[in-house]
């Protein structure tokens, strides 16, 4: 009963703009839930609503720690790229028998490119755009020169649990990431780091002359992209128990639309990992309902393009509007 | 009185050169404990530069500071905070995103103690931004709101009540009131006098004789980065002030005193 009543209250508090983009998500998630169950036979089923979740789950292991990057008002290009190349590091010494440290090379290796990144845009002075898009070539091209074309296949049953098990009939990724959700957002609104994220998003200057140590902090966050870049990448192979060069080549886009369609302003400091997990979940309800309908790849691309513009469009002309500096 | 205690802060021969241009040279400042300072002068003068200097935002080029009567290095914001010397920036001082108390405690959160040093105290920032804004006499009903959602007086005494909140002896403010209405420009200037009042020396950038002259205590005029003098407010007037801003010299008062300038001393300070 409290809780029931705690969530208006909660949501009151919000401000005008942000109360929208919370109703407008659950809504939306509703509606397109509604429309799929009518539409087609087979969306209410459990295999079909396990295969949404663990849809989701990839992506939002992949998109969240790029969110905390655009709450930073930065970007992180290279997510997918950085994924490919740790999966294929990771890969190879998995399928060798190396499970330890091929698990530790794939959070090592993603880590090492976040930690790049955040040192260019912080003491190189290069626009994260720039910075990170360049990290996305070397990182492809590292994978390449390490493949040199050669597909990894099948790695131990032990390890594939993390990227194929059950728990509960629950895939295993879903509880992953809903557990990584849960640290990230206590991390965003109970930590100093949290705090700093959205400072540094909200105005730099400001952070800086108050005495926050943003350099540090921005490396941090750069790091912990790449670090989830490699987590994601452990998960990803696991599931699909194969590698190539090729693994991270269509994430970016798609992870970029999970963070849009969660309501985090690309513009930085509003926003969180909780709106992620909803983006993530309404994009993998829009991509097997349109498989489920049976409309074409062309389509679907074209589709999601525009009802990313159309959220963000919504969020700022609809939002936006409620919420003026007296 | 503030006559006969010792300046808190000296500033001797601040000297600092933006490439071509020499943007102060020789300046000497003393701020007192207790007073509120006027820092006034045209465009390109050098006031900009000098509390820029004092705050540690930009690093003098000569010169020595001086701080509770001993030698300090100032070569960074950072170090200034630790002397207890706080700035306001105009317009940098706020996260727009954040409600109060995540403003007042900008860059230094308060967290949980050990091991859980890493985890913000909310609950603690929010009591005591609750108390800092009370003691000042600020209003604000819903200090977890978003500071976006203020107004401009509203957002100005917030980012000057956060300097007092760390033990803040001096606090140096750059035009605290250039973008507010009068009725808003009324309360800041209450709330600058208020922490007077508590003790702190008030270092601030204005271009507003009238507001100068009915709320400062003691005004130091620059030109083109030369000192050209100090005075008391009850010891001068603004004409007086006016003519050093404009000619850049200052007159020999003791010598020949100025019978006029005391009149309208009296009526400035009325």
């Amino acid at each position: 009963m409290s809780t029931q009543l705690a969530i208006p209250a909660r949501l009151a508090r919000l401000p005008a703009d942000r109360a929208f983009v919370v109703v407008s998500r659950v809504v939306g998630l509703l509606l397109i839930v509604v429309a799929l169950s009518l539409l087609s036979p087979y969306f209410l089923t459990w295999g079909n609503f396990v295969n949404v979740l663990r849809q989701a789950a990839l992506q939002f292991l992949l998109s969240a720690g790029l969110t905390l990057v655009i709450l930073t008002a930065g970007i992180d290009l290279s997510v997918g790229a950085v994924l490919g190349l740790s999966a294929c590091i990771s890969a190879a010494l998995i399928s060798e028998g190396y499970l330890a440290i091929g698990v530790a090379a794939a959070l090592v290796s993603g880590l090492a490119c976040g930690l790049v990144n955040g040192v260019l845009v912080t003491l190189g002075r290069i626009p994260p755009f720039i910075a990170t898009y360049g990290m996305l070539w070397i990182a492809f091209g590292l994978g390449y020169v390490f493949m040199r074309g050669e597909v990894i296949y099948g790695l131990p049953e032990g390890f594939r649990f993390i990227g194929a098990g059950f728990v509960w009939g629950i895939p295993v990724p879903v509880l992953v990431a809903a557990a990584l959700l849960v640290v990230l957002h206590l991390m965003l609104h109970k930590t100093v780091l949290g705090r700093s994220i959205y400072a540094i998003g909200g105005n730099p200057d400001a952070a800086r002359l108050s005495g926050m140590p943003v350099t540090r902090r921005l490396i941090m966050v750069y790091g912990l992209s790449g670090l989830l870049s490699g987590f994601a990448a452990l998960v990803v192979i696991a599931r699909i128990n194969a590698a190539d060069s090729g693994v991270g080549e269509d994430l970016l886009l798609p992870a970029i639309a999970a963070v849009c369609l969660g309501g985090t302003s690309l513009f930085g400091g509003v926003g969180g990992v909780a709106g992620t997990a909803v983006g993530a979940l309404i994009l993998a309800l829009i991509v097997n309902g349109m498989n489920l309908l049976g409309v074409q790849t062309f389509w679907q691309n074209a589709v999601m393009g525009a009802i990313i513009l159309i959220s963000v469009l919504a969020d700022q002309l609809g939002g936006a509007r409620l919420v003026r500096p007296q | 009185m503030p006559e006969t205690q010792n300046p808190i802060v000296e500033m001797r021969g601040i000297a600092k050169r933006y490439g071509g241009v020499q943007a102060l040279q020789h300046v000497d400042l003393d701020i007192y404990l207790g007073e509120i300072h006027a820092l006034v002068g045209d465009n390109a003068a050098g006031k900009s530069t000098l509390i820029k200097i004092l705050s540690g935002a930009v690093a003098k080029d000569e010169g020595s500071i001086g701080f509770e009567g001993r030698p300090v290095s100032i070569a960074q914001p950072r170090d200034a905070k630790h002397l207890g010397i706080e700035t306001v920036y105009q317009d940098l001082a706020l996260a727009d995103n954040l409600d109060v108390p995540a403003n007042v405690f900008l860059g230094r959160e308060m967290t949980r103690s050990g091991l859980l040093g890493f985890i913000l105290n909310n609950r603690e920032m929010e009591t005591r931004s609750r108390s800092l804004l009370s003691r000042l006499k600020i209003n604000i009903p819903d200090i977890r709101q978003r500071v976006r959602s203020m107004s401009g007086g509203q957002r100005q005494s917030i980012a000057i009540a956060r300097c007092v909140c760390f033990n803040a002896r001096v606090v140096i403010l750059d035009e605290p009131t250039a973008a507010l209405g009068v009725e808003e420009t009324r309360k800041v200037y209450a709330l600058v006098r208020e922490m007077r009042d508590q003790g702190l020396a008030v270092l601030l950038i204005s271009h507003n004789l009238n507001h100068v002259f009915e709320n400062c205590d003691r005004i130091t005029v620059l030109k083109t980065g030369r000192l050209v003098g100090s005075r008391r407010v009850e010891e001068t007037s603004q004409d007086e002030i006016l003519r050093m801003i404009v000619s850049g010299v200052a007159e020999e008062r003791s010598a020949r005193p100025r019978p006029a300038d005391r009149a309208s001393a009296g009526a400035g300070a009325a």
